[in-house]
């Protein structure tokens, strides 16, 4: 523990204890560390009694718990959160998968925060104006700590989402030639109007691309279909044939069927067949292709 | 009209192939109009492709008078193909609410002559070889 009573020279005005600024923190510091166990021990103990963090085993919590800590008592004497943030972002990486939320993040940084704050107030209780001097040392550093890690946990949160997001923008509509002239397009799951909108986008410059004549839109996979997203795909058959292509829906599950029907959205422009079979033997007569087997009888 | 032209109207065997090469205002739209349907009597043409491949906006007007030209060919004896309507423009149509009607609409001039030898039967060389007299 720092005893450098008076001594080095400072740079405020130290009070009657002439303690400098400078000096505060390593004292500070060096508290926070000889209390390591303890203060740590009531920290994990404050967080199990607000019910956070609960999606994580006793063991994980403690060796979190602990490097959290240690991180938290370096940046307070370095003054550089680069490694916390590092670590708060490889945290967030391991936790945000299992569900852990931000307001635990940010609820267990401001619990540790406090937990120090009390400690130092023990401490340094009976010396007022020492006590003054040491938490506006410790205050900024404290905030700047529970901002980055809030701030690392929220971006990293960001960033799984724009990840998964990018995937399933290139998993959701492939477009699949079949035949010459001929495109299969298969949707899977749930249509929203930015998904709708890709598709069509999609489905038009796959025409060009591919001098498409005929396409199958399959949406077998599609759970629900709500009126905007019907009228949507009403407008992207409409837009299809201004290009010279003919589309063919296939696989309107009975559900979305009665929806489309008690909804109205007019769907008498629009070609519909069952299933994809279906659909495919529908392109492939439009396109003047006759499938048999090799024995010569036809296939229907 | 003065400077480069912005339609260009080509006989190809019983078909007129015109292309609109720029934007063109409600003026300049109704006066193609009036030549393609003037040209459609003068050259006996049997199908009409028109090609907007170059337009990157079609806005009411335009997509109106592509619908007229459709119907008055069809009372003249041409059977009339737009081609080339580019994705963007054929979304934002139909976001419109605007459509070519009758009209029949194929991807490319490829496609569209395609389309007419199907429909009104394949090109006759005799009537591009009698073409000089017509």
């Amino acid at each position: 523990m720092s005893s450098t009573q008076g001594t080095a020279p400072t740079r405020a005005t130290a009070g009657g204890d002439g303690l400098g600024e400078d000096q505060l923190l390593p004292q500070l510091v060096a508290h926070l560390r000889e209390h390591r166990a303890r203060l740590r021990d009531e920290w994990s103990d404050r967080i199990q009694r607000a019910g956070l963090l609960h999606a994580m085993t006793p063991q994980e919590m403690a060796a979190e718990t602990t490097s959290v800590y240690d991180n938290y008592v370096e940046v307070l004497e370095t003054g550089s959160v680069e490694a916390l943030q590092r670590y708060a972002r490889d945290l967030s990486e391991r936790i945000i998968p299992r569900g852990v939320e931000t307001h635990e993040v940010v609820g267990i940084v401001l619990l540790l925060r406090d937990v120090l704050a009390r400690s130092l107030f023990e401490k340094y209780q009976r010396d007022f104006g020492l006590l003054n001097r040491v938490l506006d040392a410790y205050e900024p550093a404290a905030n700047r700590i529970a901002n980055t890690v809030a701030v690392s946990f929220v971006e990293e949160r960001e960033r799984v989402i724009r990840q998964q997001q990018d995937a399933l923008r290139e998993l959701s509509t492939p477009v699949l030639p079949v035949r010459e002239r001929l495109l299969i397009l298969p949707i899977i799951g749930v249509l929203d109007r930015e998904r709708a909108r890709q598709l069509t986008e999609q489905l038009l410059t796959g025409i060009r691309t591919h001098r498409a004549r005929v396409v199958v839109v399959d949406i077998t996979g599609v759970p629900e279909v709500d009126e905007s997203v019907a009228n949507h795909l009403v407008q992207t058959v409409d837009a299809s044939r201004l290009m010279g292509a003919s589309v063919i829906i296939t696989g309107l599950s009975p559900k979305i069927a009665q929806t489309l029907v008690t909804i109205g959205v007019d769907l008498s422009k629009m070609d519909t067949i069952g299933d994809l079979q279906g659909g495919l033997e529908e392109a492939e007569r439009l396109l003047g292709y006759r499938t048999a087997r090799d024995d010569g009888t036809a296939v229907p | 009209m003065t400077g480069p032209r912005l339609v260009s109207i080509l006989r190809q065997g019983s078909y007129l192939i015109a292309s609109i090469h720029t934007a063109l205002d409600d003026t300049q739209m109704t006066a193609f109009q009036h030549d393609l349907v003037e040209r459609i009597g003068r050259d006996r043409a049997r199908g009409v492709v028109i090609d907007v491949a170059a337009l990157d906006v079609l806005d009411s007007f335009a997509s109106w008078t592509l619908r007229t030209i459709g119907e008055v060919a069809r009372l003249r004896g041409a059977v009339t193909v737009v081609v080339g309507i580019q994705p963007e423009v054929a979304f934002a149509m139909v976001t419109l609410g605007m459509d070519t009607g009758s009209v029949h609409t194929a991807l490319d001039l490829e496609e569209g002559l395609e389309f007419l030898d199907r429909v009104v039967g394949p090109r006759r060389p005799a009537a591009a070889a009698r073409g000089g007299s017509a």
